[in-house]
């Protein structure tokens, strides 16, 4: 690709893909390809954060990014704390805030946090001196798998610029498509996107895509498809019918992945609902990189760290 | 008793079409007289040169928070509040705890605000029993007491039945209901104006539709009744097209709008990183919005400004963004928000922003003063236009902080309060 790699970050946090330049999501890339050597080698550690200390602040449910994150500790050599809302003070109503300044207290060097309110690590970033990392907050971001998305797809097809990207689903309640609009799009992708009219927020090309509302239109010659999870849990409203009928306009089918390129990518953040936005054939076919997204998700969240903790170049180096 | 004498100050009054360079005597809490060099032995000089004198400022929607929330605001320190933002009169909101929906909550606010002597002090009282939107609260007896108007203000009175029953019993004391327009169901627990920024941001959103379609509504039963209605903090295009139409089909449709609506929009809520002092509602709205809004005021559209002044503890504003109340102080920095974008920047007459801070709400309420005619209340706000100065919270007279003006560099300071003929502020010369 043409844009040049950064020296290093800019910033103290990674609280989302939109402050990020184009030079500085190359260089998050290209560590993050170095650290997944890391992975195949028989002794799985490095010491570059050994002494450092990462509080993985989980306010809301998560299996892949919270292990993720832990596995990319460890593989760092940092000591991981790791804190869930529901066994918590929180509980007993503690702020968010005075959890924040009562960890931030036992002097951690970073805090990677999960919150279900937009705007979370922001607020925290300005108060802390530790490094944020967003590990997904509300509707808003979740950088990390926008970078674990772009690294999948760029090891694949050698590279972002030119691809086209539909990403079909819920869109209204996704952060993963947030963060993955504007950093696809800001690296030279074509991004479309589809969904039932009634989950598209107001003014979503302006992130950077095409907005359709058939999955068919949207795929159409594709070279990757993402779907997205349809988070029933924050439904319940009026949105659309019943999961049924989602499936039979937006499911994505062996029939419909005909529609794209011959050796499309199918991706899916998980945790996936099978049958619903995803048939299985299609989810474990040959097409799918959906585990091998996973295995990409504890590079770029080594990379993520290391470059936070202000390490450049080879990343074995003590 | 005392005399106070206003000296070489540029008055500028409305309802008498005045602007020329005069001294105003005033008497027992009176204006006694305006003229060319006055002179009185025996009177208390005060020099007022390079100032403007104004009709006292009225703020017509404030929420003082007293009786129920006293950590955020007293009527006191609203009060004080006030007459350091140049106010002479507030009218205080009736969601205080207990409600505002009876004749003896409305005598104590009166009672606590004599107390305090500062500002005047005008209750409105609930349109329904607690707020609840069930049933008429007992609006007569309010009146009475003291209250100027009727509103279940923070809440939209959303069972159209009971806005067209209070729209026609309000008619016996000719007093507006003042209406909170907002669809509960559009507005779908949103914490910011929908639009492109919102998407970006992920946090849920209100659409200026949930205002719009509350404000179609009311002009249709302030057409049925004939009723005074008045739409409070009136913030989208929308509405303020409507609310156009609707005056210039000759129905009794008023609205006002806040400082913040004009001057902000919702790009502030991205340019601060989720500040929380950029929650309000109705939300800070889209750049095309705050343009209707401001040509709204220069086409004579709006009635009133007012400030929607809604105090928090910084404990409750130091939330998650979707978490914390919605709501911003504004008394203190509304004359110069609002004088340094309208006056300054778009060029709207002084006369007229005077009008909308003065002449207009008191016309509106009925309440004394918006005139420096002889005979009438002496309350009158000294403006010094040409002051520039730097908004710090730290200072507020307010009992709370929460404002997004912080730091703002702003023209046009008020510079004394005069009440009821008493000095009730003045800027310390520095």
């Amino acid at each position: 690709m043409s844009v040049k790699p950064a020296v290093r970050l800019r910033g103290k946090d990674l609280v989302g893909i939109d402050p990020l330049t184009p030079a500085e999501i190359q260089l998050i890339l290209d560590t993050a390809e170095q650290m997944r050597a890391i992975a195949e080698r028989p002794i799985k550690k490095v010491p570059a954060l050994r002494g450092k200390t990462v509080v993985n602040l989980f306010f809301e449910a998560s299996t892949r990014t919270r292990f993720s994150f832990e596995v990319a500790e460890k593989r760092l050599s940092a000591d991981s704390l790791n804190f869930a809302a529901s066994t918590s003070a929180v509980t007993k109503g503690e702020t968010l805030i005075d959890t924040a300044l009562n960890l931030e207290a036992m002097q951690p060097d970073f805090i990677v946090i999960r919150h279900q309110s937009p705007g979370v690590p922001h607020q925290l970033a300005k108060i802390l001196r530790s490094a944020v990392v967003n590990a997904g907050d509300g509707a808003h971001e979740h950088p990390t798998q926008a970078l674990l998305d772009a690294l999948t797809i760029r090891s694949r097809r050698g590279t972002l610029e030119g691809q086209v990207v539909a990403i079909i689903g819920d869109l209204q309640h996704s952060r993963v498509l947030r963060s993955n609009v504007l950093l696809l799009s800001r690296m030279g992708a074509t991004v479309r996107v589809a969904g039932p009219p009634s989950l598209i927020p107001v003014g979503i090309e302006a992130l950077g895509c095409e907005v359709h509302h058939r999955i068919e239109d949207c795929i159409a010659g594709a070279d990757v498809v993402m779907m997205l999870r349809i988070q029933l849990e924050r439904q319940g409203r009026m949105n659309f019918p019943t999961a049924r009928e989602f499936y039979d306009f937006y499911a994505l089918t062996p029939e419909r992945l005909k529609l794209a390129k011959k050796d499309a990518l199918v991706m899916h953040p998980g945790p996936m609902n099978r049958g619903v936005e995803i048939d299985s054939r299609v989810a474990d076919g040959p097409q799918s990189v959906i585990l091998e997204q996973v295995t990409n998700g504890v590079a770029v969240r080594m990379a993520v760290l290391y470059l936070l903790a202000g390490g450049s170049g080879e990343p074995t180096a003590d | 008793m005392s005399r106070l004498l206003i000296k070489h100050a540029r008055v500028v009054d409305p309802s008498q079409r005045l602007d020329e360079g005069l001294d105003i005597l005033v008497a027992d809490g009176k204006i006694a007289r305006l003229g060319e060099r006055i002179e009185d032995r025996d009177a208390q000089v005060l020099d007022a040169a390079g100032l403007v004198a104004a009709p006292g400022f009225i703020d017509m929607h404030a929420h003082l928070r007293e009786p129920g929330f006293e950590h955020k605001e007293t009527i006191a320190s609203g009060a004080a509040a006030a007459v350091a933002g140049g106010f002479t009169a507030v009218c205080c909101m009736a969601n205080t705890q207990p409600v505002n929906d009876c004749a003896p909550v409305t005598e104590y606010i009166r009672a606590r605000a004599e107390a305090a002597g500062l500002a005047r002090v005008h209750p409105i009282g609930a349109v329904s029993k607690g707020l609840a939107g069930e049933e008429l609260a007992e609006l007569g007896e309010m009146v009475r007491s003291g209250a100027v108007a009727f509103s279940d203000d923070g809440k939209p009175v959303r069972n159209s039945y009971l806005m067209r029953r209070a729209l026609e019993y309000a008619q016996l004391f000719d007093v507006p209901v003042i209406d909170h327009c907002e669809d509960a169901d559009l507005a779908a627990r949103g914490v910011m104006h929908e639009g492109a920024v919102s998407t970006r941001l992920g946090l849920r959103a209100i659409p200026s539709a949930a205002e719009d379609v509350m404000v179609a509504r009311d002009i249709v039963l302030a057409e049925l009744t004939r009723g005074r209605v008045h739409i409070a903090h009136l913030s989208t295009k929308g509405a303020m097209e409507m609310v156009g139409a609707a005056k210039a089909r000759g129905l009794a449709v008023t609205c006002e709008v806040t400082p913040h609506h004009l001057a902000l929009s919702d790009q502030a809520v991205a340019d601060s990183d989720f500040d929380t002092a950029t929650k309000v509602n109705p939300p800070l709205r889209s750049a095309e919005h705050v343009e209707a809004l401001i040509q709204g005021v220069m086409d004579g559209l709006v009635d009133c400004l007012a400030t929607d002044h809604a105090p928090h503890h910084a404990d409750e504003k130091a939330q998650e963004y979707d978490v914390a109340p919605f709501g911003m102080v504004g008394l203190e920095t509304a004359v110069p928000v609002t004088y340094d974008l309208l006056v300054l920047r778009r060029k709207l007459p002084l006369r007229l922003w005077i009008q909308l801070w003065s002449t207009n709400p008191a016309r509106l309420l009925k309440l004394p003063g918006g005139t420096l005619k002889p005979g009438s209340p002496a309350d009158i706000t000294l403006l010094h236009l040409d002051k520039t100065a730097v908004v710090s919270p730290d200072r507020f007279r307010s009992l709370s902080r929460n404002t997004p003006f912080g730091g703002k560099r702003l023209r046009g300071w008020p510079a004394a309060t005069i009440v009821g003929g008493r000095i009730a502020w003045q800027r310390e010369r520095r």
